[in-house]
């Protein structure tokens, strides 16, 4: 027995019996330590409240965290090319682990035989249903790109946007906004509030006039648009007066909102889905798999996905999870109403074509940006 | 001194010629010299030079279509894309066992992305066809099947297409295993690789290339054993090609075991129910049956490519040559325009604000000039991030300099100024952050310059302005040059300023270079654009070197 196996085992026997009455399954074979990759901030630190916290008392297993989540797939790739896979679980939204699933740099997992089935009984491909978008890919949160406005505008007076369109509302709605440097998501709005229904969404956009007239739209707020490429940019720009309204992910107006008190509101309508969620890179050695594939089990039941929502205002990925969801860990907020899966604020709602977006990127991107440009 | 002696070499003490002697000298001196620093040129070679050189590489690297589809790229050159109609059964045979082997190496999705850059639609169309294409082939595998049940046999299959040894060794590995496994033994020794036989592989050319892929595959994957699992159904459609297309005397020369399976299939394949295998490739997505797809796959089969280069000067490499991007994709040569005139803007920025200070460092007492000097320091010292973040503070419509000016009345509430965001963002806050660039290497030239020049031309009669002008100037140029070059090299490649404070119209081509690493993953791309971006700093180096002379540069 080396000495990290003995000082767990120490450590074992030295647990409070209430953590020992979750009885976790013995791992064989498997590695001590895990190198697990994150986005950092406040979301890498629900990751380790909710899960990693109580894994490590059960098990004595030292993480080591990186936040590189941002670049995951680039390290990854050159990890693989150079035959030194360094990290054992990666944090990746959606896209990005279509695309590591893609290259074959992340392993395809079968879900329903290594995760833990529901609390209501639910297998875990039925539970976590829309958010399994490739077969590489282990969800843990939902979380979407809304708006936030301002809600002291003098111009505005006092009417309040009441849906997304208000974002293309310049006479009611006069201001600048503020929008991501980026196509997606931001084309799939224009052409919403241009007529475009939900379902034929992908289909206009596939047309060779499809592109052109979501930008046409845009172009009708292009002069009072400021462009983020930061997740931070909108709400500072709300909460400065820089902008009177603009998009971001829902947790930042969460933070903006209820735990800065600014004067701003969000709007829920025709949020955009993404989903964040764990991939395995392919060819771990086999104790850290074990390692891995035990800690997942772990880290990914009905309990664990709604602890997480006590710290950061992301909806749970697993159905089962919804119902526990309780209140902020420090705030004491009912976490629930600001959720983005809550059925309230769900009535209208967009998911990225992820298999559209890996297609057609790289031109939408070149146009979009010689849009910009102009 | 005689007549021979004056004319010939002359000779150290020693009688070897001086010149070799001076030589032998110089060289050992040379070596010492490269001893010294040769731990440094090693490390530098190792982490700097050799990764960039790998990464510039990339720009005109294309092996992996060749590597992922070699069969293809081969058959595919006969094809000619005006034809208007998508290849025959040779090219599509040859695709459909390059697609099988490249699922198994879960290679086709990478593939797809790759080609994608080149046309879109590509990425989903390869992972699509690579559900459908194990499929192919199926009808064969039944029909042999049904013919002799032996062709659904996976050890057959590999006694009939190994080597010989191949299966004396593999036998033996059985043997092994069969004996560990009774003696309750762990057994972990892998499967021997897989060696085909030679005289098969004359006769059945395209079915023993097949196998051949078939059972490295599956000895790659987990290290598994080809004679355990029969062939896939690709490798079948092979055998039936093979089939039809040799004569009997063919099979005549192999052994008596081969012959009594080859015989009755050879016979039976003419009257078997025949595979459309176009009509199949237009089932899975009916892309496949328009020649555009082919022709991308043609135009990108050679190991090395022009197309990224194209690309980044907004040019596209099609199967008709070279053409140019459409005129609402082009953005590149913008790019490096805007980087490099940008860069020319921040760099006589820096000139005309960091002269005065570093003319006033230089000439001040030295108690007061460390204090400034401490004062144009401290910024630098500062993490880049806080600064360019405290630009946002003072530049943003709600910021600090808005606020101010509305305050005091130089502009009214409703025109306040746009200062972030755009180019004018840019240049101030980059201006800003090189400026210590510029200030130092002037300073160290500036203090060098003795200040009796000065006074010798004024006591001669010059004003001061021809005093500083026709004196002093000229002296202090090469600090001019050093912070120059600094600071446009530094400018060109910058990347996180232009990012935060550029908004859409002060970004650099560094931006788009960061994307392409980053989030599209394109490398070749970006390493195009990289190997451009160095290309023209080089240029306009050695443009300086010729106009004002390097050796002229001084950095104090």
């Amino acid at each position: 027995m080396t000495i990290r196996g003995l000082l767990s085992a120490t450590a074992l026997v030295a647990l409070p019996v209430a953590a020992m009455a979750q009885d976790l399954p013995p791992c064989e074979n498997c590695a001590n330590s895990m190198t697990v990759v994150s986005w950092g901030g406040a979301y890498q630190t629900s990751q380790i409240k909710a899960y990693a916290e109580p894994y490590a008392a059960m098990t004595g297993v030292s993480f080591t965290w990186d936040e590189s989540s941002n670049e995951a797939v680039a390290k990854l790739r050159a990890m693989n090319e150079a035959g030194n896979i360094t990290w054992d679980l990666v944090d990746v939204e959606g896209p990005d682990s279509q695309r590591l699933c893609d290259e074959g740099l992340a392993m395809e997992v079968d879900i329903d035989e290594i995760l833990a089935a529901g609390d209501d009984g639910s297998t875990p491909r039925e539970d976590f249903a829309d958010s399994v978008v490739n077969d590489c890919y282990i969800p843990q949160i939902v979380f979407s790109t809304t708006f936030g406005y301002r809600t002291n505008v003098a111009e505005w007076e006092g009417r309040t946007p009441d849906n997304l369109c208000a974002l293309f509302d310049l006479e009611n709605f006069p201001g600048k906004r503020s929008l991501e440097k980026r196509p997606k998501k931001n084309i799939e709005w224009a052409l919403l509030c241009d007529g475009v229904e939900k379902d034929d969404l992908y289909d206009v956009l596939s047309t060779q006039e499809g592109v052109e007239r979501a930008l046409a739209k845009l172009d009708t707020i292009k002069s009072e648009t400021i462009w983020w490429s930061a997740g931070a940019e909108t709400p500072q720009r709300l909460a400065d007066g820089e902008v009177v309204m603009g998009s971001t992910y829902n947790g930042r107006l969460f933070s903006v909102i209820v735990e800065q008190n600014q004067p701003v509101d969000m709007l829920w309508d025709w949020q955009v889905f993404d989903f964040d969620g764990w991939i395995i890179p392919e060819g771990l050695p086999e104790d850290r798999l074990n390692r891995v594939l035990h800690f997942l089990h772990f880290a990914t039941d009905t309990q664990r996905l709604a602890d997480q929502a006590k710290y950061i205002s992301y909806g749970p990925a697993r159905a089962s999870s919804q119902p526990l969801v309780s209140t902020h860990a420090d705030l004491g907020v009912e976490m629930a109403p600001h959720m983005p899966t809550n059925p309230e604020n769900q009535k209208n709602y967009l998911v990225n074509n992820i298999e559209w977006w890996a297609d057609n990127q790289d031109d939408v991107e070149a146009r979009f940006q010689a849009w910009l440009a102009q | 001194m005689t007549e021979a002696t004056r004319t010939g070499p002359m000779l150290a003490a020693d009688g070897t010629p001086l010149k070799r002697s001076l030589q032998r000298a110089l060289r050992a001196q040379k070596l010492r010299a490269l001893m010294l620093i040769a731990p440094l040129l090693a490390f530098i070679l190792v982490t700097f030079v050799a990764p960039i050189a790998d990464m510039l590489f990339r720009s005109v690297e294309n092996q992996i279509v060749s590597d992922t589809l070699p069969r293809t790229a081969q058959a595919i050159r006969g094809w000619d894309h005006n034809s208007g109609e998508p290849p025959g059964d040779d090219v599509l045979a040859a695709f459909t066992i390059d697609m099988i082997a490249a699922v198994e190496r879960k290679q086709h999705t990478r593939l797809g992305t790759r080609l994608n850059y080149e046309q879109n639609g590509l990425s989903s169309l390869f992972r699509k066809t690579g559900r459908g294409v194990a499929d192919i082939g199926e009808t064969y595998r039944d029909q042999f099947a049904a013919l002799d049940p032996a062709w659904k046999d996976a050890g057959i299959w590999a006694n009939l297409f190994a080597d010989p040894s191949w299966r004396a060794d593999h036998d033996a590995w059985e043997a092994a295993r069969a004996a560990a496994r009774t003696a309750g033994r762990p057994f972990a020794e892998p499967v021997p690789a897989f060696r085909l036989n030679d005289d098969l592989a004359d006769v059945l050319p395209e079915t023993a290339d097949a196998y051949l892929d078939f059972a490295r595959a599956v000895q790659g994957n987990r290290n598994g054993d080809p004679a355990a699992r029969a062939p896939w159904p690709p490798v079948y459609l092979a055998l039936y090609r093979d089939l039809t297309a040799i004569g009997v005397g063919r099979i005549a020369t192999l052994d008596a075991e081969a012959q009594a399976l080859l015989d009755p299939a050879h016979y039976a394949v003419r009257s078997f129910e025949r595979a459309d295998l176009a009509a199949i490739y237009r089932d899975i997505d009916r892309a496949w049956g328009q020649p555009t797809v082919w022709a991308t796959i043609q135009t990108f089969s050679p190991a090395y490519t022009p197309g990224y280069f194209l690309t980044a000067v907004d040019l596209k490499q099609t199967p008709d040559g070279i053409v140019s991007q459409p005129a609402d994709q082009k953005i590149y040569i913008m790019l490096f325009q805007r980087t490099l005139v940008m860069s020319l803007a921040i760099m006589a920025a820096c000139v005309l604000l960091g002269y005065p200070i570093a003319f006033l460092l230089a000439n001040l007492p030295l108690r007061t000039s460390n204090l400034l000097l401490i004062l144009v320091l401290l910024p630098f010292w500062t993490s880049l991030l806080v600064r360019t973040s405290a630009w946002k503070v003072l530049l943003q419509q709600q910021g600090v300099i808005n606020d101010i000016l509305v305050w005091i009345g130089i502009v009214d509430n409703a025109g306040r100024l746009i200062l972030i965001n755009n180019q004018t963002g840019t240049i101030i806050a980059m201006t800003h952050i090189l400026l210590p660039f510029m200030i130092l290497p002037l300073y160290s030239v500036m203090k060098t310059i003795p200040p009796s020049y000065v006074r010798a031309a004024k006591s001669l009669g010059a004003t001061n302005w021809t005093a500083f002008w026709r004196v002093y100037f000229p002296q202090s140029v090469p600090g001019i040059g050093a912070g120059c070059i600094l600071v446009f090299i530094l400018a060109i490649g910058y990347y996180i300023t232009p990012e935060l404070v550029g908004g859409t119209s002060g970004t650099f081509i560094s931006n788009r270079i960061a994307y392409h690493i980053s989030s599209s993953l394109n490398w070749g791309l970006a390493a195009a654009l990289g190997t451009i971006l160095l290309a023209v700093v080089l240029a306009l180096y050695w443009t300086y070197d010729r106009l004002v002379g390097i050796d002229k540069v001084n950095l104090g």
